[in-house]
């Protein structure tokens, strides 16, 4: 009786922790997707930039420290421009392009940045113990992320595109070896975005709102927005796109299921950045 | 993976044979990269849940098997210090416990190893390549273990007094060492596929098998199964000790099982304790060898299993705690103290509630519209790791302050600066519990990068407590008048708490498990070897806890079998009698 009691109470114990581990989010993490040949000699600049962006949050997985955690420069954030021209007459600077200035030595730093990344830390985001000497960035064309070169080039066009410069890598040429990769962070159902840049690009809304440039006019602008709606209400707007439809649109044209495609963290992350977000920046 | 040193021999095409044209050449030859055909599929048998499975019994077993002579050794110390023969006896009863496992460790893993080389043959070739001779070092090991095993069991009543004993506990020294070394070297192995060193970055082997061995990860993860082990091992005697307590027959079986399972309580909680600080250790080295690596865990898909590790950690820490407090009714003296355990129940209660606080919320969109976003005003900063540190050194600290009360509860301080002590012990717990919340107040203020930072002093602040506290009241109680400890004035219920330990350890070691493979995603060995198997994809944490769960439940049955046969072992009939035999023959 004692064995079959203490039985019981441990199965008991035993499935509690089951129902628990069972009613949590749950995300099955695949392996990255079989490469996809890019058609080279049929990529033009812009591709080449979207791709880089694409790169840099997917692939890349350059966003996973290159954001406000401190972790490493917040890239998407700070005034690329300025930073690129500061770091080239950086007293501790010694790279291939120390002194000189451009487009072009801005390639050749963020080249050295991206193959060899502890040939300049940025004071302050060195491994810990090694006075800024040491990077904990991974090359990027090792092992995990695998960049091939092209791929490099493309982050690096990505980069001085946002920074203000002039593209100076080359486009992927025919012939090249193109065993390039798309992969992407293949969870099931492609998991939670993990920026707003991630997010907004995921659900398409540069497609219809004039969101980074697009110039898309199916949905209004979002500029301003947050000045214009509450947080509850730019939630509404998205989760209910009918219930309050701007003069000048018609109903059901947004579709009604973000509620269900998008998770908790995408939504409150869109949300958030369309509340604060001014007036002029929303077309950028 | 005695087994693995026959395989190298009887499959030479693993090692030898492409060392030789590699020599010639003088070329480096890479890791073989793996593609679906190389991995065998038997029916539906899905070949990573029977491998995970195998592995993951082979580890209890070897766990328990490896732990219970460490501390079997310190009690049997004890004993022979103290002069108290209880302690022997204690030891020699865990001892056959041991035994009785011993032989199923070696069985699973005798299984473990064919169903490596049948699911996973390029892998395993690999492995054998770079750990070379090492292979055939484990082999010896493994046999030097059995024969330490047996001699220290079997001599234990012919090498019992004067200096055989001194002769008996140095067998024991040598088995300890050589178990250990055994642990090492299969750390070895798992380790460097999750930071694989002596390899160029295509996997050709460059370094010495030493190179290998002391990876990066190598001596955080022996520190931890270190510890993990005893606390392990001790909390899966302690489950004996509590069924024996519950099937006891005598007054006098009561009393000896509830010491046995206090004792065992006591050393599952020693292990227990630094366990968090060596946690804190490996993924701080994890986060140094790859960011990437320690976000996945910490921020990426695996994320969610440190909330149910809080829940596994969170029911121990309550479960040796409510012991402890139901502990206080063995003495008489115990009642002064029971007025104080309400506010440490709130401790533990309130530290478990904000350690098992995510940080984002599981809603729908509709109720994320109700509360205003996924980050509750109040339990959104409960969440991060600030809160959740001041919460597990305040958690164990008053673990401490449980076991502390139920020491001083059959002692009277005799010294002179007993005030005094107390003083300093009062100060001592105030100033380290005010340092643990104000570095975890710090955190919130820092950047997340130096969030860890402010982890330290809180640790050491933990650490001290209990260091200090520890040896204070040693010096303070040493020559102490003894009140009377009535063992075996336990209730029932308390037994219960006995066995929620190692349900919960043993589930929380498999998850653990679980989250260290996942933590090289699709990688056999990280950045070198792909893995190219149908099922190289992590699972949902549902279906891992599904699985720990099947495990676990067959080790449960494993070992109440192996509780039955240590009882069996003990069981001895009695002579019939003439009027026996007269019935018998009628």
């Amino acid at each position: 009786m004692t064995l079959l009691r203490v039985l019981l109470f441990s199965t008991a114990v035993l499935l509690t922790y089951t129902l628990f581990a069972n009613i949590l989010p749950q995300v099955q993490s695949n392996p990255p997707e079989e490469e996809v040949p890019i058609i080279a000699g049929e990529m033009d600049q812009d591709a080449q930039i979207a791709w880089g962006e694409k790169l840099f949050d997917g692939k890349g997985t350059c966003t996973l420290c290159h954001n406000n955690l401190g972790r490493a420069p917040d890239l998407l954030v700070m005034d690329l421009n300025t930073a690129f021209a500061e770091r080239l007459v950086d007293t501790r600077y010694d790279g291939e392009a120390k002194g000189e200035e451009g487009a072009k030595a801005v390639e050749i730093y963020l080249r050295e940045s991206l193959d060899d990344p502890s040939a300049f830390v940025v004071a302050g985001f060195g491994k810990k113990g090694t006075n800024d000497t040491v990077s904990p960035m991974p090359v990027v064309g090792g092992p995990p992320i695998s960049l091939s070169d092209i791929e490099s080039d493309a982050l690096i066009a990505f980069l001085q595109d946002k920074g203000g410069y002039d593209v100076t890598v080359p486009l992927p040429a025919p012939g090249e070896d193109t065993a390039a990769t798309d992969e992407e962070d293949s969870e099931e159902d492609e998991g939670p975005a993990e920026s707003v840049e991630a997010a907004l690009e995921k659900f398409s809304c540069a497609a219809c709102h004039n969101l980074g440039g697009s110039g898309a006019d199916v949905g209004p602008k979002l500029a301003g927005i947050g000045q214009r709606l509450s947080t509850d209400e730019i939630q509404q707007a998205i989760l209910d796109p009918n219930a309050v439809v701007s003069e000048g649109f018609e109903p059901d044209t947004m579709p009604a299921d973000y509620g269900e495609q998008m998770r908790v963290s995408e939504l409150q992350m869109i949300v958030d950045y369309l509340s604060t977000l001014a007036q002029s920046e929303a077309a950028q | 993976m005695g087994l693995i040193a026959g395989l190298f021999f009887l499959f030479p095409e693993f090692a030898s044979a492409a060392d030789a044209a590699q020599a010639a050449a003088g070329e480096l030859l890479p890791a073989p990269k793996p593609t679906h055909a190389d991995y065998l599929t038997v029916g539906g048998i899905s070949s990573r849940t029977l491998v995970w499975g195998l592995a993951q019994m082979h580890l209890f077993l070897a766990a328990f098997v490896l732990a219970v002579p460490f501390f079997v050794l310190c009690i049997e110390f004890t004993g022979t210090v103290t002069k108290d023969d209880r302690y022997d006896a204690m030891a020699h009863e865990f001892m056959k416990i041991s035994m009785a496992a011993y032989s199923f460790t070696a069985l699973v893993g005798g299984g473990l190893t064919i169903a490596v080389f049948l699911f996973y043959p390029t892998l395993m070739g690999y492995l054998l390549k770079v750990f070379r001779g090492q292979t055939l070092i484990y082999a010896l090991l493994f046999l030097a273990e059995s024969v330490c095993l047996y001699v220290y069991f079997y001599s234990w009543q012919a090498l019992r007094y004067g200096n055989r004993k001194w002769a008996h506990m140095s067998i024991g020294l040598i088995l300890n060492t050589v178990g250990l070394t055994l642990m090492f070297v299969a750390n070895a192995w798992a380790s460097f596929m999750m930071s694989p060193a002596g390899v160029d970055p295509t996997g050709a082997i460059t370094g010495t098998v030493w190179e290998a061995t002391r990876n990066p990860l190598w001596n955080p993860l022996n520190l931890h199964r270190f510890l993990a082990n005893i606390a392990y091992g001790g909390a899966i005697v302690g489950a004996y000790a509590a069924y024996r307590f519950l099937s006891a027959k005598t007054a006098e079986m009561r009393s000896h099982y509830d010491w046995m399972g206090y004792t065992s309580n006591i050393i599952a909680i020693i292990g227990f304790l630094p366990l968090p600080f060596a946690g804190y250790w490996l993924m701080a080295e994890i986060y140094a060898y790859s960011q990437q690596m320690g976000i996945t865990a910490m921020g990426g898909v695996l994320a969610w299993l440190f909330i149910i590790q809080a829940v596994l950690i969170g029911t121990i820490l309550l479960g040796a705690n409510y012991y402890l407090w139901c502990g206080l009714g063995r003495t008489d003296r115990g009642q002064l103290y029971a007025p104080y355990v309400k506010y440490i129940a709130v401790v533990i209660v309130g530290g478990f509630l904000v350690w098992v606080t995510p940080h984002s919320l599981i809603l729908t969109p509709q109720e994320v519209q109700l509360l205003g976003g996924t980050h509750h005003k109040l339990l959104g900063p409960l969440g991060i790791m600030p809160a959740k540190n001041i919460a597990v050194n305040l958690m164990l600290v008053f673990t401490f302050l449980s076991f502390q009360m139920f020491y001083r509860s059959s002692r009277i301080a005799t010294v002179p600066w007993a005030d005094k002590g107390n003083t300093f012990v009062v100060a001592l717990y105030v100033i380290g519990c005010l340092n643990i919340i104000g570095a975890g107040i710090y955190g919130y203020l820092t950047p997340t990068v130096y969030k860890v930072g402010a982890s330290v002093p809180q640790v050491v602040s933990t650490l001290s407590i209990i260091i200090f506290a520890g040896v204070i009241d040693y010096f303070m109680y040493r020559k102490s008048t003894k009140t009377v400890v009535h063992w075996g004035r336990m209730s029932t219920r308390s037994q219960y708490a006995l066995f929620v330990l190692p349900v919960a350890f043993t589930w929380l070691m498999a998850l653990m498990g679980y989250i260290r493979s996942s933590l090289r995603t699709h990688w056999h060995v990280y950045t070198i070897m792909k893995d190219n198997s149908p099922e190289a994809y992590i699972p949902t944490i549902g279906q891992a806890g599904n699985i720990i769960t099947v495990i676990t439940l067959i080790f449960m049955g494993l070992i109440l079998f192996i509780f039955w046969l240590s009882q069996l072992g003990a069981t001895k009939q009695l002579e019939p009698t003439d009027k026996d035999r007269v019935e018998g023959s009628a």
